[in-house]
């Protein structure tokens, strides 16, 4: 102790020639090691890796939180059961702020940066739009679980599929019936001032016309807007029902506003989840909603039918019967959405195995394989329900739900056909090179 | 909806803002009047004052008006000690300079922001009202808990106003206002009397918060549009007159307010910025400001 305080400079020649060995012999333990070369050589044992572009700040967060609990819970279930073609599976997130410009960085770095196989899980429809481009310039397959129509409608490019949940169109398509019987024949519809929004404002007016109805105003609402009664005197005397759905961090206050301002003297509701999603809907002031409707992808609620896929995913993902996590109820889920990123995955899952996905280079193999997909069988890897495929536009179709929210619960009301979501497909991705 | 009870609505609406915006525009305001900083963290203020309103109020169980009222009283405290604790750590050290501490604020905008992302989340999350009563107008219902938020503000209002005309510390920090030399020549701690001032006008920033909280929930990113309404309310109010901030500050709320529920929002902001555009140039010193000394 003394030798090394009166006379460092030895001790620090030895630390230094120390150094020098430990790095010869790392060195030339990494050219020989045997785990190097068996790496090398069977690469097929190394993690297919998917960058999860994920919402986990912005506007998107509490879908975003969600999507990577559902996104882990299915991984973790593949990975248990083999991986793909006998690899397992890593998910790398990163975040995109829900903000386009980010996302599409994201996407990028993706491709370049961590070199992943794919990328996946987006949501919201202006990251979605923002990003797809630069998947397309990049060759690298986009699978989105956002529900917007953008995908469907032919805007996006070869590389951006979304086989795991509905798109918008088709899901206004199939409820437009129940609206127009059940609810009321004038409607006005209030709607996110965005893309996701322009889908409903775009389709479902024609969809109510085919059913003898009609929209009598459209109100559109800014995503970041945090007051929403000032809009409410917009909403025409003679409306017989309101068409709500909105998004971004103020849903809550939106639905509050929308009681404080019609009470329980209020014209019929019909709302997709996302007013409320990941909000508890036996919130104070929501006391106004009994009664009224919801949309749903997948029910929040545990239905005295839920088929046993049902339970395994809800057990999996780890949501009681409310739909809120198990061990908190105050956390809510966004479970009319999520279960897309789970069913997406398994989608990947099957389109790798079709086309013996190894590396980067399957990678235009794997959409041809996904668009050859034309349907998905109820089951563990699709609890929501079957599904059809359309290889040509990149989408799915699948049943929707109708809640009624009475004594603080949704129940299942109404669930339509695939076919009630029909229309004409216009897009074909097929047609342009991988 | 006819034009009458329209017109009633709207300017409800605008009041409801205008309450909020006078006491968080009021602290801006101040800090800028006294110690000439223009403190761009101020909508983080607001923000952790909402934040640390949901926090407290998660902590208090009963009802809901106890945690509201523990959160009105503490809340605007923490948020003023950890304003007090950036002016003697930051600020001071920056000799006030304006163009170091337009620097430094947008770093705390940043810090603060981000440490509220890592600790509280990016979600949204509400704090119950103290009471739900709703008011039955003929045409439609509006709550009750916002119209207080008008009383409550205009009653923080007059106090403030007292505190600065009446009082010794108005006194005090008026002499520091008016010239910095001078009062310290005098024996007034300038440094101390600044540092109270910026926690001041954060604590009303949390205060305005607290109020708005059980209408519009907790979120991280809630600071930005608050601080740009307040700037506009102060540029035209005149940069550190109390009357000129809460004339406009009623100003814009209401216009907000009316142009929202007739037009839209987005045209309320073009208008409100339109308004800063030409004070700026017909009269820079604002409606109620005194001209450069």
């Amino acid at each position: 102790m003394t030798d090394t305080i009166s006379n460092p400079g030895p001790a620090r020649l030895r630390l230094d020639r120390r150094t020098v060995l430990k790095g010869v012999a790392a060195s030339a333990g990494l050219a020989a090691a045997p785990g190097f070369v068996r790496y090398s050589q069977a690469q097929s044992a190394a993690p297919i890796r998917i960058g999860f572009q994920c919402h986990r700040t912005g506007i998107g967060a509490a879908y975003g939180r969600w999507y990577e609990k559902t996104t882990n819970a299915a991984v973790k279930l593949i990975n248990d059961a083999g991986g793909i073609n006998g690899r397992p599976v890593e998910i790398i997130v990163e975040d995109d702020g829900t903000d386009a410009k980010r996302g599409a960085e994201v996407v990028a770095k993706f491709a370049s940066q961590h070199k992943t196989d794919i990328v996946y899980g987006t949501l919201f429809s202006h990251v979605v739009t923002g990003s797809a481009p630069t998947a397309g310039e990049l060759k690298i397959p986009y699978y989105v679980v956002s529900e917007g129509y953008h995908v469907a409608s032919g805007k996006m490019n070869r590389y951006c599929l979304q086989p795991g949940i509905t798109d918008v169109r088709s899901q206004v398509t199939s409820v437009a019936p129940w609206i127009a019987a059940n609810a009321g024949k004038k409607v006005t519809m209030i709607f996110p001032d965005y893309a996701f929004g322009y889908d409903h404002r775009d389709y479902l007016p024609p969809a109510l016309k085919a059913q003898g109805a009609e929209v009598i105003a459209q109100i559109a609402i800014p995503p970041t807007e945090s007051s929403f009664t000032r809009y409410f005197p917009q909403i025409p005397a003679e409306t017989e029902v309101i068409y709500h759905v909105m998004v971004g961090p103020a849903v809550l206050t939106f639905v509050k506003e929308l009681g404080e301002f019609y009470g329980s003297n209020r014209p019929q509701l019909f709302g997709f989840i996302d007013s409320l999603e990941a909000v508890d809907i036996n919130s104070p002031g929501l006391e106004f909603l009994d009664g009224s409707h919801f949309w749903e992808g997948s029910p929040r609620y545990a239905q005295p039918n839920d088929s046993d896929a049902q339970k395994v995913y809800r057990a999996a993902v780890g949501i009681d019967d409310n739909g809120a996590a198990v061990g908190d109820p105050k956390d809510v889920s966004t479970a009319a959405h999520m279960f897309g990123c789970w069913e997406t995955l398994y989608v990947i899952k099957k389109a790798m195995e079709d086309s013996g996905y190894k590396g980067p280079e399957d990678r235009a193999k794997l959409i041809e394989a996904t668009e050859a997909l034309t349907e998905f069988k109820e089951g563990n890897e699709h609890p929501q329900g079957d599904k059809v495929f359309n290889g040509k536009n990149h989408q799915c179709y699948g049943h929707q739900n109708i809640s009624k929210l009475e004594g603080g619960k949704l129940n299942v009301v109404h669930r339509t056909s695939i076919e009630d979501g029909h229309y004409e497909v216009e897009a074909d991705y097929t047609t342009q090179p991988l | 909806m006819a034009f009458g009870p329209h017109l009633l609505l709207a300017t409800l609406e605008g009041l409801v803002t205008s309450a909020v915006l006078a006491l968080m525009a009021l602290g801006l305001s101040l800090v800028f009047g006294v110690m000439r900083v223009v403190n761009v963290a101020h909508g983080e203020f607001f923000m952790l004052g909402a934040v640390l309103a949901w926090w407290i109020a998660s902590l208090v169980s009963g009802h809901p008006a106890i945690g509201f009222l523990a959160a009105l009283a503490i809340s605007p405290l923490i948020v003023g000690a950890v304003a007090f604790a950036a002016d003697r750590l930051v600020l001071r050290r920056l000799n006030y300079e304006p163009e170091a501490t337009i620097v430094a604020t947008i770093g705390l905008l940043y810090i603060i922001q981000q440490l509220a992302l890592t600790f509280y989340g990016p979600q949204a999350r509400p704090v119950d009202a103290p009471f739900t009563y709703r008011i039955l107008f003929p045409w439609f219902g509006y709550s009750g808990y916002k119209l207080s938020i008008i009383a409550t503000s205009a009653l923080l209002l007059i106090f403030t106003w007292f505190v600065l005309t009446r009082t010794r510390i108005g006194l005090v920090m008026r002499a520091t206002q008016y010239d910095r030399e001078t009062a310290q020549a005098f024996g007034i701690p300038v440094g101390r009397v600044y540092a109270g001032v910026f926690a001041l006008g954060a604590m009303l920033a949390a205060i305005a918060a607290v109020l708005i909280v059980p209408i519009t929930q907790a979120h991280y990113l809630m600071g930005l549009n608050p601080l740009l309404l307040s700037f506009i309310v102060v540029i035209i109010g005149g940069l550190g007159s109390l009357r000129g901030t809460v004339v406009a500050a009623l100003l814009i709320g209401v216009s907000d307010g009316v142009i929202s529920a007739f037009f839209s929002p987005t045209l309320a902001k073009i208008i409100a910025t339109l308004a800063v555009a030409m004070v700026l140039v017909f009269r820079p010193q604002g409606l109620f400001g005194s001209a450069a000394k």
